[in-house]
């Protein structure tokens, strides 16, 4: 925000604990408040949406079953046949970000996927599990795969280090194209938001030029709706990519 | 000079508003006195920074339960009713499709079946016209030809008397004939074998 002459555009993303004494001790902060109201927008839609359970949909049904549809066919396309039992995480995965990406753009709200650690605690989460599935479906043949097959075995010291560094890569990519995207989104909303501040108290001209940042924050909603949701994409594909080499023989 | 004054606080009162109205949202976002140092994200020092991994593991779980134990089974339970319901539906109409198909084949069958029972009908009403015409017309000839030697046989009989006057009428206008231009009564006798004699000459 902007005080005095300063933006303070980070300022927004700090944590602060909510309910009072209760929230302190709990550590319990506007970021987990915003993952349970997440979780509930994701329930009601489906439960709310599902609750007519007609045979010829309504509007809200239809957006429903088109979501499971989205979902159940991303993860059975990518993942194979295999993937419907997966298909329960990668839907609690995409839309658990995407109504975190989405209720971070309301005012007064939080954005909890701008925070590095928790997007960080879900790509770890798909780490650990592709790496869990991997060891249970393919057992130690899952080493091999760092050593790409028809690779000359003279360059295994220098193949095998790069691919389990690029294995070892995956979660830190994850987490932090998520991270990045929405907190540039949103570190851009405030400078503007400041911008407008700032030269509002210029004068008569700077009335009007700062309706031009007020402009460029809607564009930029615009375009966050659509990162929101590419980044949701995109976590949730690589997922289930993961998956499938987990899950491929 | 008092007028220039005055607009330009009421343009400062309006710029000031608008501002207001602009930052109220944005300024709500952020709790009061919050100023960053850095990237609050990276102060992994701060209890609520670990503090949200936690409790987001646990809101992240129980989504996750209540999704895959209810809510997602629940959309299942209505897509399979639904490609249940259409199948069935579909399975019904093919089936309704197929008795149609069939009881249009039957009534082709059944209309080709008539045109041909009405065809043999209308020929047999033809041929049996035809023979009955034929039957009359060969009654009628029949009768036609009974009557026909009948009047032969009763011209016959009328010929055979009419001939069978002519020797006594001819006997009877020659001696007539004779007595007139001669005065002489001709025996009987004479005359009819003179009469006979030119009949059986001319075939009488």
């Amino acid at each position: 925000m902007a005080a005095g002459s300063s933006i303070d555009a980070l300022g927004q993303f700090e944590l602060h604990p909510v309910l009072g004494a209760l929230g302190e001790s709990l550590r319990f902060s506007q970021s987990p408040m915003m993952m349970i109201v997440a979780a509930i927008v994701v329930l009601a839609f489906l439960y709310v949406g599902m609750r007519p359970a007609a045979v010829v949909p309504g509007r809200l049904q239809s957006a429903a079953e088109m979501c499971y549809d989205f979902i159940h066919n991303m993860a059975v396309d990518t993942i194979g046949p295999e993937g419907r039992a997966f298909f329960p995480f990668v839907f609690t995965l995409f839309f658990f970000i995407l109504a975190g990406n989405y209720l971070g753009l309301l005012p007064f709200s939080f954005a909890f996927t701008s925070h590095i650690a928790v997007t960080l605690a879900l790509a770890l989460m798909v780490f650990c599990l592709s790496i869990i599935v991997s060891l249970k479906v393919q057992g130690a043949k899952f080493l091999a795969h760092f050593m790409p097959a028809g690779a000359p075995k003279a360059l295994a010291p220098l193949l095998i280090p790069i691919e389990i560094l690029s294995f070892l890569s995956r979660p830190v990519s994850l987490s932090i194209r998520l991270f990045a995207n929405m907190v540039a989104g949103h570190v851009m909303f405030d400078m503007f938001a400041a911008f407008t501040i700032m030269l509002a108290g210029l004068g008569f001209f700077g009335d009007i030029i700062a309706v031009g940042p007020v402009v460029i924050n809607i564009a930029l909603m615009a375009l966050e709706l659509l990162v929101g949701a590419l980044q949701a994409y995109v976590f949730a594909i690589l997922t289930c990519i993961y998956l499938r080499e987990a899950v491929a023989h | 000079m008092a007028r220039a004054v005055m607009y330009d606080n009421i343009r400062r009162a309006g710029t000031v508003l608008a501002s207001s109205a602009l930052a109220l949202p944005l300024m709500a976002m952020v709790a009061p006195g919050a100023r960053a140092e850095g990237m609050p994200q990276l102060d992994f020092g701060n209890p609520y920074v670990i503090g949200q991994v936690v409790w987001g593991a646990g809101i992240f779980l129980v989504l996750y339960l209540l999704l895959s134990r209810s809510a997602l089974p629940k959309v299942e339970k209505v897509l399979s009713l639904r490609r249940q319901t259409i199948e069935t539906d579909l399975g019904i109409a093919h089936k309704a499709k197929t008795r149609a198909d069939e009881a249009v084949a039957d009534l082709h069958e059944a209309r080709r079946k008539a045109l041909a029972d009405a065809q043999a009908n209308v020929d047999k009403v033809v041929e049996e016209a035809r023979l009955a015409a034929a039957r009359q017309t060969e009654e009628m000839n029949a009768r036609l030809a009974t009557e026909i030697q009948d009047a032969e046989t009763r011209i016959a009989q009328a010929r055979g008397q009419a001939l069978a006057s002519v020797r006594e009428i001819s006997t009877t206008t020659a001696e007539t004939l004779i007595h007139q231009l001669s005065g002489i009564a001709a025996p009987a006798d004479f005359v009819t074998a003179k009469v006979g004699s030119a009949a059986a000459a001319r075939g009488l």
